[in-house]
């Protein structure tokens, strides 16, 4: 049973669609990653994905159970969001963003029981950023407040986290650290990615499935191998390149062409 | 320092500055003697306005918090969505009527309540409320009515209009119990139903999306928040005019002291908000006695300059 069936799912804001009869499965401990040129609709599926939008066609089940029959609470007990602009007006500390985690699991006239501070900290403790936990999220680096923002997730206690080009504005050093966290936790606590990534190298490293989408439809989707081909990104990218193999990893690795 | 010791804290200065309020005033009286039954109207009095500045000051100070979150905005004040300049034209309206006394109070409310059902007919969008819209067109109704206002009172004959440009800047001086236990109603109910809004209003102080990201139904807590603010704002502005400033400074003031969890800031606002209000007004009734100076201007005077110190010394410790 997959985690996620996404089947014939079409949608976009307001009467324009910009995702077009979409459908894919994400399995259990997947680290599925969704690429796409520029306006492609990557994150758009995200957002119907996560209920920001409704979608026009189709369905989107989480374990067999159509999302937006579940109660919004629970729904996100079972999912998180990393978002990709991680901007925040009010100088909350570290710790009071990451027990906002725990808001699905908290009912309006009871306050956090001893159980989430534990869980709060053990997210924390996940993302390396325990001796964060007093700072004011405002004083961080982007590659800190990422971690926070991940750790926030985690304290959701999720089964999916969905994520939308985390690695974005971060340089490579933090680029690699983030991607690294997230293969952890999904190789060791089981826990299913769906990310949206802009950077194919990183998403042919750290991808186990790769779904490639331009003008909102899936043009292919498989391993990072059968993805990342020099005919399929020359045809979608509109730009000429040369997949080698990284000689460390084996994976497919893209160098660029200037015109 | 724990939250709870701060609100205690914040709850002691705020039992000195009634204490404070009591004895001071434009005609001075030993403490005790206050309590004497020659003196009883003047307690009373000063009782009155006392209450008045706890209800009117808590009140700003919680609808100021609940605007700034759910707008995103720092600006954001209880007045942001026109509430102010609709219950000016609701008094206005009443006088040209020849209403006086408890039914322009009527009016102004209901003045207020139809300027902001106005604004948010006017910013939604299907079921949604865009905050853009809604700042926007709170700001352009407010001048919108501002400017009929004035319209009005100048071509009007009737000499008693020029009263409300007094009434607009605000009094505590509510000599009216029914008036009283209105506004104590709409404040009690509101800021307590806010409270129990505070991990709501965490989460939406991050991004709407974020909100929807922890499983909040965000359309429906922003409906019930803003109507909540807006009658406390309301039901404030008919019995004590506008009282610029408090609910803008408050909120940023409380936010330094005890950081922007709104679980310790919304009732930490409402304990500072009542301080200063009873602060001000005893500077607007014994600064130049016999007469009283509008407490508005006493706000934007105090506030203000309070305002400019507590920034700059935090950014000092930065």
């Amino acid at each position: 049973m997959p985690v996620l069936r996404i089947e014939k799912l079409s949608g976009g804001y307001g009467a324009s669609d910009v995702i077009h009869d979409v459908s894919f499965d994400v399995e259990k401990k997947d680290f599925l990653g969704i690429i796409g040129p520029n306006g492609s609709g990557k994150s758009t599926l995200l957002r119907l994905i996560s209920r920001i939008l409704s979608p026009a066609q189709g369905s989107i089940a989480l374990q067999e159970k159509d999302i937006h029959r579940i109660r919004l609470k629970d729904l996100f007990k079972e999912i998180a969001f990393v978002p990709q602009n991680t901007i925040i007006h009010f100088p909350y500390t570290v710790w009071e963003i990451v027990l906002m985690g725990r808001i699905p699991h908290l009912n309006r006239f009871r306050s956090e029981t001893r159980k989430d501070f534990e869980i709060a900290e053990r997210s924390l403790a996940l993302t390396d950023s325990l001796v964060l936990k007093d700072k004011r999220i405002d004083e961080l680096s982007a590659g800190e407040r990422q971690r926070v923002l991940i750790s926030k997730a985690l304290a959701q206690e999720p089964q999916v986290i969905l994520l939308d080009e985390p690695t974005s504005h971060l340089d490579i050093g933090h680029q690699i650290e983030i991607l690294s966290l997230l293969r952890k936790l999904n190789r060791e606590s089981g826990l299913t990615v769906l990310a949206v990534l802009h950077d194919l190298n990183l998403a042919g490293e750290y991808c186990n499935r790769l779904i490639l989408i331009d003008k909102g439809k899936i043009i292919r989707q498989g391993l990072p191998a059968e993805v990342l081909t020099y005919q399929t990104i020359e045809e979608v990218y509109k730009t000429v390149v040369v997949v080698k193999e990284n000689p460390f990893s084996h994976k497919p690795y893209i160098i660029l062409i200037p015109k | 320092m724990k939250n709870r010791t701060k609100l205690l804290l914040l709850l002691s200065a705020l039992i000195i500055a009634v204490i404070l309020g009591i004895s001071k005033g434009s005609v001075s009286i030993p403490f005790v003697e206050l309590f004497q039954r020659q003196n009883s109207a003047i307690l009373q009095l000063r009782l009155s306005r006392i209450v008045v500045g706890i209800l009117v000051g808590a009140g700003l100070g919680i609808s100021g918090v609940i605007f700034q979150a759910l707008l995103r905005n720092p600006l954001a004040e209880p007045y942001v969505l026109g509430v102010s300049s609709g219950a000016g034209l609701g008094a206005v309206i009443g006088m040209l009527f020849g209403a006086s006394g408890i039914p322009i109070q009527i009016c102004a409310f209901l003045g207020a309540v139809l300027s902001i059902a106005l604004v948010y007919t006017l910013a939604r969008e299907g079921s949604k409320i865009p905050i853009q819209s809604l700042t926007l067109l709170g700001v352009t109704v407010a001048v919108l009515f501002s400017g009929i206002i004035v319209f009005l009172v100048s071509i009007s004959s009737n000499e008693s209009m020029y009263g409300i440009m007094w009434w607009l800047l605000g009094s505590l001086a509510v000599f009216n119990l029914n008036a009283m236990i209105f506004v104590a109603f709409a404040v009690i109910i509101g800021s307590v139903t806010a409270y129990f809004y505070s991990r709501e209003l965490n989460a939406i102080s991050l991004g709407e999306e974020e909100a929807v990201h922890l499983g909040i139904e965000v359309e429906t807590t922003k409906k019930i928040l803003f109507v909540l603010s807006s009658l406390i704002t309301a039901s404030i502005v008919c019995v004590a005019g506008i009282i610029p400033f408090v609910g803008l400074i408050i909120p940023h003031m409380v936010r330094l002291l005890v950081g922007p969890n709104h679980a310790i800031l919304i009732p930490a606002s409402a304990i500072v908000g009542a301080m200063f209000l009873i602060l001000c007004d005893i500077i607007s009734r014994s600064a130049v006695p016999p007469l009283e100076i509008p407490i508005g201007i006493i706000t934007s005077l105090i506030g203000g300059a309070i305002f400019i110190v507590l920034m700059r010394q935090t950014r000092k410790v930065k």
